[in-house]
């Protein structure tokens, strides 16, 4: 029943194709977003090209700031990071909502994400992929830490690591009971949070063997053992799950903190129906559970975990029961200027010896 | 008539070089420039004004890690120069034909993989997992692994090693002028090794040292990935501040800021290192 | 000062005995011997890859021997680096250091032995008046001309007071004119210093005005050691014969003998008879006839007096001052350079003249083909 419904939708999103312009997408993402084989069959579908490029939140606002929202037509940042980036730059277009076929959403992180990312009235992200960030430990050689203040823990000195950026800040802050989202708008409150984290996170830095940086560098760590314990994101504990059984993701006892990854429609994007035509495609199932099946994280489309590996819901499962889900803290829109303020004490924990 | 054809020539040749310098390095300076001086009061809103280099000074984290940047950059171009001497005299005055050609080469392998692959082999060399840990366990001489990497010390090879061939070229090239009869005259007239070293080839060595040195301290002062890679939790780097600034603090103002005093670092490290050398800039870059 | 001195004193500050250098398969120094007294000046002198310069930076101490013995006023100098041997040397693009100025140049030597500054000062300063050139010490090298600097080399190495100064064809890089003049200056610059100089050069002019005993090397070997009068009127070898000042050279056959008189006919079939001392000579056997341009005389196309009498035309007068020769072209069509006397007679002579040339056998040197 299902299956003829979305080979009629793709007779419908190739009829919708053939009546509009071909064009090049240029689609600005994350690694694993817009796998060959997607990219393949959408261009077969739609006759549109795309074109794609890798990048991360940061560097996907900066090179649109620098080019004041042009050279790309759809980017993918993180949800709690557009409606300050467009205050502050205005480098994104609002969404037409009419041109997203909102059935294949499931409805309440649609509507989540469309108040997170409202400016001015205005709707600017579509939700796609999430996922989280938490632990991912060593369960054979450090099985006892379940929480972001665990790796403080001088069980473990010398083989903990972490990125220096802010969701470490926050992960901690929620460890010593504190709660950070609830404090944005208040900026002294917040920076009393800062504070109290800045002296844990300094006083825990004997402990880091490294702060790491890139994705493929913790993982190594954690492959070695030189690490047994970290600060990460779920699916890297999954992907070295599955070659050594005894890491995984663990959701940390304070909550994972739940990120959405959206669809964005840059200022000075020259190509809107291709953009709309790759969301409508990639929202598909059969295509969603392609998607996490690379990235190894889950999307916002309706069945669309029916599709993906019995593996990687295994593991899923294994990291995660309902307790934990319930418990995931998902990032609000980061108000203008935290940044500052958190770059700050990043930077004093760096400078502290 | 044959004036205005030559100087037509001549504005032609000198064409793009100006397109060159104007487009590539005035334009993007002076914008940037302008980027630095200005304030941020709100969303949007900006005010002309120098509190960027005013919070530099204010704040010691920045001045700290410039100095910090500056010192272990000079540090690093004199264990430069220090480890490429030897080898570009060996391979200027001691080595002839295919020996010499084959030297010169192997000094260039490491450079036709990316920086990043040859940062990433230091790393498999250094970590706590690596070759040199575990070779040192194998031959008894520590116990258990040894951590080699996140450290200063971890920075300065992999910024040595970075920066090497730049030192030797521009010595090989000088030394390589050096008339071998010069040095036969000062063992004749009685000299040792150490005198001819210090009284006749390094004076000779002079322009290429200076500017070896000059290249190898700007690459070392502008390195960013060995910084960020083999460096520790301590290990901070004014490059790798200037990136923050720009890219994780969405903060370009200052990430500006951080760049003009950078350049004016760099400009004013070089100027004093030709003053004590008693080089002038055009005869260095004209020599090698 | 004749070859038969040279052994009676007592000790010479260089002595060579055997000396040999191999490079791989190729002998540059085949057993070469020789010994130089204290303060003459002693030339090498041979063409360029005779193993000359070998044989110098062997006693400079930049090359060791393969076989033989080296010693400087009696003490041997295998083994011993450069640095420690009591001779200097003057390169042969005078190796002056172009980072120091002329003071710093002259002063290295002083330096390296620990002279005190204000010593060295003084001394530079008189090296420098010695060799004519009072207060150049703050100029720079390339201040200075071609003989200066060539001075400034000699001072250089004549500060430090060595056994010996080697000296590699300094004159080489220099124009005719100035060649010239060093020539002189050379000379006495050495007999000033009294200093044995050791002078390796491929130019015979040099060699024969300046040496007080020159040796003529040829692929490694000495072929003759003598004074310039010796080399150039006695040579010993067809090679020293041709090599050392201006001969024609004639190859002929050996028709007759009687004592020292031989009887010979060129390859042209021109007949000729030479007085030669030479052994190793027979009837039937070739020979190397050598003449000189001067011991040919020049006389009207009647004259038939002397011996060897060849009636000939005029084929180029080569006008050079008191060098003039003319070439004359014998009947058979050989042609023979003649030294025009310098009285001014035969001034006229003008190409295509008929004269006959004569000269007189003992004046011809004669050597065996193959010797």
């Amino acid at each position: 029943m299902r299956i003829s419904l979305v080979s009629s939708l793709a007779v419908v999103a190739a009829l919708t194709a053939q009546s509009a312009q071909a064009e090049t997408l240029r689609l600005l993402t994350w690694g694993g977003y817009a796998p060959e084989e997607v990219i393949a069959m959408f261009e077969a579908e739609t006759g549109h090209t795309v074109e794609v490029t890798t990048s991360n939140n940061e560097e996907m606002i900066a090179k649109l700031r620098a080019t004041s929202g042009g050279g790309f037509d759809l980017a993918q940042p993180s949800q709690d990071r557009i409606a300050s980036a467009q205050e502050e730059f205005g480098i994104y277009k609002p969404i037409d909502m009419s041109r997203v076929n909102a059935d294949l959403f499931i409805p309440s992180m649609l509507s989540a994400t469309a108040s997170n990312t409202t400016y001015d009235g205005e709707v600017y992200g579509v939700p796609h992929v999430w996922g989280t960030s938490g632990l991912v430990v060593n369960t054979a050689m450090a099985g006892d830490v379940t929480d972001y203040a665990d790796l403080c823990d001088a069980s473990v000195s010398g083989k903990v690591s972490y990125r220096l950026k802010r969701p470490t800040l926050i992960g901690f802050a929620y460890s010593m009971g504190l709660d950070p989202f609830a404090a944005y708008s208040d900026t002294a409150a917040y920076q009393d949070i800062l504070d109290q984290v800045e002296a844990k996170l300094t006083e825990c830095k004997p402990n880091v063997k490294t702060y790491w940086d890139g994705g493929d560098e913790i993982k190594n760590l954690l492959r070695s053992g030189e690490v047994v314990a970290s600060m990460a994101w779920d699916t890297g504990g999954w992907q070295l799950n599955a070659d050594n059984p005894d890491i995984t993701f663990v959701a940390p006892e304070a909550g994972a903190l739940g990120w959405i990854d959206t669809f964005v429609l840059p200022a000075r994007g020259r190509a809107d129906d291709a953009a709309y035509d790759w969301i409508n495609f990639v929202m598909q199932p059969e295509i969603a559970a392609m998607i996490t099946n690379t990235a190894g994280n889950f999307t916002a489309a309706v069945d669309g975990d029916a599709g993906v590996s019995a593996d990687l819901k295994a593991r899923y499962q294994g990291s995660f029961d309902q307790a934990a889900i319930d418990n995931i803290k998902w990032y609000p829109p980061v108000p203008a200027g935290l940044e500052a303020l958190e770059g700050a004490t990043l930077d004093r924990i760096n400078a502290a010896n | 008539m044959v004036s205005d054809t030559s100087r037509l020539g001549f504005y032609l040749l000198l064409a793009p070089i100006l397109l060159w310098l104007v487009l590539l390095i005035i334009l993007p300076h002076v914008g940037l420039f302008v980027v630095s001086i200005s304030e941020k009061i709100g969303p949007r809103e900006y005010e002309t004004g120098f509190d960027n280099y005013a919070a530099f000074f204010t704040e010691p984290l920045y001045w700290r890690t410039f100095a910090r940047t500056a010192i272990m950059s000079i540090l690093a171009t004199a264990l430069t120069l220090i480890l490429g001497f030897p080898i570009a005299y060996y391979i200027a005055k001691l080595t002839r034909g295919r020996t010499k050609t084959t030297l010169f080469l192997m000094c260039m392998i490491p450079f036709w993989v990316s920086e990043l692959v040859r940062t990433f082999g230091w790393m498999i060399l250094l970590r706590e997992t690596g070759v040199f840990s575990n070779v040192l366990q194998y031959l008894g001489v520590v116990s258990g692994p040894v951590e080699m990497l996140y450290n200063d010390a971890a920075i300065m090879v992999g910024l040595v090693y970075t920066s090497i061939l730049f030192m030797v070229v521009p010595l090989v090239t000088t030394l390589d002028s050096l008339d071998d009869s010069l040095i036969e005259a000062g063992y004749d007239l009685g000299g040792t090794s150490t005198s001819i070293l210090r009284e006749i080839v390094i004076p000779h060595a002079m322009p290429g040292i200076v500017s070896g040195c000059i290249v190898v301290f700007m690459l070392s002062l502008g390195n960013y990935l060995t910084p960020i890679l083999l460096g520790g939790k301590d290990s901070l780097w004014f490059t790798g501040m200037i990136y923050t600034q720009f890219i994780t603090r969405f903060n370009w103002e200052l990430g500006s800021a951080f760049g003009f005093l950078l350049l004016a670092l760099s400009s004013f490290v070089v100027f004093l290192g030709l003053k004590l050398s008693g080089q002038s800039l055009s005869e260095t870059m004209g020599r090698s | 000062m004749l070859r038969g001195d040279l052994l009676t004193v007592p000790q010479p500050d260089l002595v060579c005995q055997d000396l040999t250098k191999d490079f791989d398969s190729f002998r540059a120094v085949d057993h070469v011997s020789f010994d130089v007294p204290q303060g003459s000046f002693f030339s090498i002198l041979g063409p360029s890859g005779c193993g000359k310069t070998t044989l110098l930076r062997m006693i400079a101490g930049f090359q060791s021997p393969t076989g033989g013995d080296l010693r400087i006023k009696g003490k041997s100098m295998i083994g011993v680096p450069p640095n420690k041997r009591p001779v200097s040397m003057v390169f042969q693009h005078l190796a002056l250091f172009p980072t120091m100025n002329i003071g710093d140049n002259v002063g290295f030597g002083l330096r390296q032995r620990g002279v005190a500054k204000a010593e060295i000062k003084t001394r530079v300063g008189e090296v420098l008046e010695r060799v004519g050139l009072p207060g150049v010490s703050a100029r720079r090298v390339d201040q200075l001309s071609g003989g200066q600097k060539q001075r400034v080399a000699i001072a250089r190495c004549m500060v430090l007071e060595p056994d010996v100064l080697l000296l590699d064809e300094p004159l080489g890089a220099l124009d005719l004119k100035l060649r010239e003049h060093m020539k002189v200056e050379m000379k006495s610059l050495q007999a000033a210093f009294n200093t044995t100089f050791v002078y390796i050069t491929h130019d015979q002019s040099e060699a024969l005005v300046m040496s007080d005993n020159i040796a003529v090397m040829n692929n490694g070997r000495f072929e003759q050691i003598g004074t310039p009068h010796e080399v150039y009127h006695a040579p010993s070898t067809a090679f020293v014969a041709g090599f050392v000042g201006e001969a024609n050279k004639v190859t002929a056959k050996v028709s007759a003998m009687r004592g020292q008189h031989v009887k010979l006919i060129s390859d042209a079939g021109t007949e000729m008879i030479v007085d030669t001392p030479q052994t190793g000579l027979d009837v039937g056997t070739w020979a190397e006839v050598f003449l000189r341009p001067e011991i040919i005389a020049l006389g009207p196309a009647n004259d038939d007096e002397g011996m060897n009498v060849q009636l000939g035309t005029v084929e180029s007068v080569l006008f050079n001052g008191a060098n003039s020769t003319v070439t004359v072209k014998d009947k058979t069509g050989s042609l023979m350079n003649v030294a025009l006397p310098q009285t001014g007679a035969f001034a006229n002579l003008r190409k295509g003249d008929a004269v006959v040339t004569h000269w007189d056998p003992r004046h011809a040197r004669c050597y065996p083909v193959g010797s």
